[in-house]
């Protein structure tokens, strides 16, 4: 029995916290909510320079060969601090989608630049409020020439490349794939949108005969696409879960210190029950979790079931200790100034990412009929 | 990460399953004794299989060999409850006597009181019930009022027990007492093992929500307990208490209970809104999260033989398992009783879709929600042991016990 992360890569983890807490206190998540800025550069710099933006880019591409457990501590780590920077978008997809769907070709071009820190990549696949599906994607590719609207795209606004989910106009079963778009290009056209969480950029784009290059996906794009989401909610249940534990040690100081009533918020059973839910939230996510790093790390066959039930426990998580850490705090937590809003916010913009938890409810209960575990 | 065995605990996980093969009983029907009477029969079998367990050594595996266990590590014992899982043996009837009273008795008792009482009950020959609970003290289980009085070299006890499980089938009981009612709560108790069939003990059955009658009333009358059959020092009996009560949380859990297979298997069986209720997204949204719990639940036990297995104390999060489980059992069965329509309410095995197993767990998930801690008294745990919140305002620890206000 050795469910549980190795020692190095219990070192790692400690490595990027150190990083973070050092390098991208609270006040930096701050600076970028309330100032021009996308993203700080200063932190993402700094992640780059640890090597982490490469950290699963093999090493013959510039990267440090490290696996998707490894990417899982960093994950949490960055999701303990809401670190405003783009590594779900450009790590957990467009990179991860270029090692599975590339041609050499692309990798060759792609992945060093990654994993240098040269480029920032995103991957985009909703292009409205309606879910996307293999029949309604607008987004269309051909002869080379990329025309539609994605939207919203995270980091789109200042990314350089964007894994783009296209038609491709043939109207075969194999009609989805996955497009490499430079996003410097003419006809681009990018428009910042305003979201709930500030801290992390969503765009329009909008492709006006753009040049793009197809990947090379299987006969069932549709499914490559879901393969990418199905490992992106298992590094992104790592980042909420670092949130919810953020939260809820935030939560727990505030009772501690808080007097009403002559004694301890922290004392008051509503306050203490409250707490307690965070933390049996958090554990159940946490084991989930764990189970989807390691059908992750063997590509084991219950990757799907188990991707589904990271996303569904830890979007519990974050989004009950994120609010609950609000309701612990009264009125401050209410404030622009107080800082329970960061993982209020980030809280919904991983939750929502990669489609709606009714939809993801209903594909864990498809593998369940399918495994036919009755 | 995975889940293998080193290769220790292979050979040991084979052999295992080599003698659960040769022994293990494979009558289907022989299950636990949850929510139903306890029969003399079920009794004799649970006696059976627990002296085969012994006599191979497998009844307590994390004992010592001097008391007849192998003397193993809890991941011994983990994989033997995983193999024997498999089969359908007695369970339950042993729980808290080789749980709770005779870890109790190790830790407290002399040399010679283990080595008359540890083997009996390991063989399953002696049954053990833990007498804490009174009618008022239960979570405040420090509260008791059932009192010992020093009778020259003797201690007479006078008082009522409630809640007793197997009190009217078990051999002996472990006792909490008030020995100086003048003293603060906690400082005034003394704690004893006693003979069940001590004169002055009466023991009433009372009848469960669910029909069955495993739980009963003890009432003592001048019932005569020698001076040695006292566990710790006289005034001390909290300390003792406690050792029972941190047993209790590793004892107690619930039941293998029908859970989101049943429910989706039934599901498939049954038509809402004109299509079999699995197609429903109610449903579908309820099987994923209790999915979801359970998987937690399993893996989270996997973390903490993780730490096992590494020779580590377990982590903080194998205190969740009741507080997710228990209640997980009753919404589960209320959903699934729900899906039924108006014939939800049956609870006949020969007519009840799968023979009533939900409305049966349904009426016994309000006591596991009770039993070895309530939901709230958890909760209350997890908050302070593990997350370091203060306690609750306490009006009781430094006043005399005879001055502490009571309700009804
Ligand atoms: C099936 C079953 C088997 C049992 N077997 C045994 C046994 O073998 N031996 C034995 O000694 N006992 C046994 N018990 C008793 C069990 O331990 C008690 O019922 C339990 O501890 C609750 O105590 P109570 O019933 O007095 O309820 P109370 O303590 O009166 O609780 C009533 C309600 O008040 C709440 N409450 C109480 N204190 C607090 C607090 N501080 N904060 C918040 N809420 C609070 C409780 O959570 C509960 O909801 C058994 C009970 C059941 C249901």
């Amino acid at each position: 029995m050795n469910f549980d992360f190795s020692e190095d890569q219990k070192l790692l983890k400690e490595q990027v916290a150190r990083y973070l807490s050092d390098n991208c206190p609270i006040e930096v998540v701050r600076g970028v909510l309330e100032g021009d800025d996308y993203y700080s550069s200063s932190v993402w710099k700094g992640l780059v320079d640890l090597g982490l933006t490469g950290a699963t880019i093999p090493e013959e591409y510039g990267g440090l060969g490290l696996g998707p457990l490894e990417l899982c501590v960093i994950a949490g780590e960055l999701g303990r601090v809401s670190a405003p920077v783009p590594f779900s978008s450009s790590v957990y997809m467009a990179t991860e989608s270029l090692k599975l769907f590339g041609t050499d070709q692309q990798k060759e071009k792609w992945l060093p630049k990654l994993a240098s820190g040269e480029i920032i990549a995103t991957f985009a696949l909703s292009e409205s409020a309606i879910e996307p599906n293999p029949n309604n994607i607008k987004c269309s590719f051909s002869s080379g020439k990329l025309n539609g609207i994605k939207m919203p795209v995270p980091d789109g606004s200042y990314a350089d490349l964007c894994i783009t989910v296209v038609n491709d106009q043939k109207g075969g079963a194999d009609k989805i794939k996955m497009a490499i778009v430079p996003l410097d290009g003419v006809g681009v056209n990018k428009k910042s949108l305003k979201t709930l969480d500030q801290t992390r950029d969503h765009a329009e784009l909008i492709f006006d005969n753009v040049d793009a290059e197809l990947m090379n996906n299987s006969d069932d794009g549709w499914n490559d696409v879901q393969h990418i989401f199905d490992i992106a909610a298992i590094l992104m249940a790592f980042e909420q879960i670092g949130g919810a534990e953020a939260s809820l040690s935030m939560a727990k100081e505030y009772a501690l210190n808080r007097f009403a009533f002559g004694r301890q918020i922290g004392s008051y059973q509503a306050i203490k029950h409250k707490l307690a839910d965070m933390y049996i939230k958090i554990e159940l996510a946490k084991s989930n979790s764990y189970f989807g790093a390691m059908m992750l790390n063997d590509d084991g066959a219950d990757l799907k079931i188990a991707a589904a039930a990271s996303r569904v426990a830890a979007t519990d998580a974050f989004n009950y200790a994120s609010q609950e850490n609000i309701q612990t705090h009264g009125g401050i937590g209410f404030t622009w100034e107080a800082d329970t809003q960061f993982y209020y916010r980030r809280s919904q913009v991983l939750g929502l990412a990669l489609g709606s938890i009714a939809s993801w409810k209903d594909k864990l209960v498809t593998q369940l009929e399918e495994k036919n575990i009755s | 990460m995975d889940f293998n065995d080193t290769a220790e605990e292979n050979n040991f996980r084979l052999e295992v399953r080599e003698w659960l093969e040769k022994n293990a009983p494979k009558d289907k029907k022989i299950g636990g004794y949850d929510s139903i009477d306890v029969e003399e029969s079920a009794l004799e079998r649970a006696r059976e299989w627990q002296a085969k367990k012994a006599d191979a050594g497998y009844a307590a595996i994390t004992w010592p060999k001097e008391y007849g266990g192998l003397g193993a590590s809890s991941i011994h014992s983990v994989i033997y409850s995983q193999e024997e899982a498999k089969y359908n043996v007695p369970s339950g009837i042993y729980d808290i006597g080789l749980g709770m009273c005779i870890p109790t008795m190790m830790a407290w008792a002399t040399k010679e009181q283990n080595e008359r009482y540890v083997e009996p009950a390991l063989y399953g020959k002696e049954i053990w019930c833990q007498l804490f609970s009174e009618p008022s003290a239960g979570s405040d289980v420090a509260g008791v009022r059932t009192k010992a009085e020093k009778d020259g070299d003797d201690w007479l006890i006078n008082g009522q027990k409630v809640w007793t499980s197997g009190a009217h089938f078990c051999d002996f009981g472990i006792i909490v007492v008030r020995t100086d009612p003048k003293a603060p709560k906690h400082k005034g108790l003394s704690f004893f093992f006693l003979d069940m069939k001590s004169p002055g003990i009466d023991i009433k059955p009372i009848r469960q929500i669910s029909g069955g009658s495993n739980f009963n009333e003890v009432f003592f009358t001048d019932v005569k307990v020698s001076d040695n059959q006292r566990l710790g020092e006289v005034g001390e009996g909290w300390k003792v208490a406690l050792t029972t009560l941190m047993n209790e949380r590793l004892a107690i859990g619930v039941p293998k209970s029908a859970d989101y297979s049943s429910l989706t298997q039934l599901a498939k069986n049954v038509i809402l809104n004109n299509k079999p209720a699995i197609k429903n997204d109610l449903v579908r949204s309820k099987i994923a999260d209790w999915y979801v719990q359970s998987e937690g639940l399993k893996y989270t036990k996997m973390r903490s033989l993780t730490s096992l297995s590494k020779g580590e104390t377990p982590g903080p999060e194998s205190s969740i398992g009741k507080i997710v489980s228990a209640p997980k059992m009753q919404d589960l069965a209320s959903f699934a009783m729900d899906l039924q329509g108006a014939a939800g309410i049956l609870n006949d095995p020969d007519i009840a879709l799968m023979h009533s197993i939900f409305q049966n767990q349904w009426m016994s998930a309000a006591g596991y929600r009770i039993a070895g801690g309530t939901d709230e008294i958890l909760r209350n745990i997890v908050a302070e042991r593990v997350l370091g919140l203060p306690q609750d305002i306490r009006v009781d620890k430094t006043v005399p016990f005879n001055e502490l206000p009571s309700g009804r």
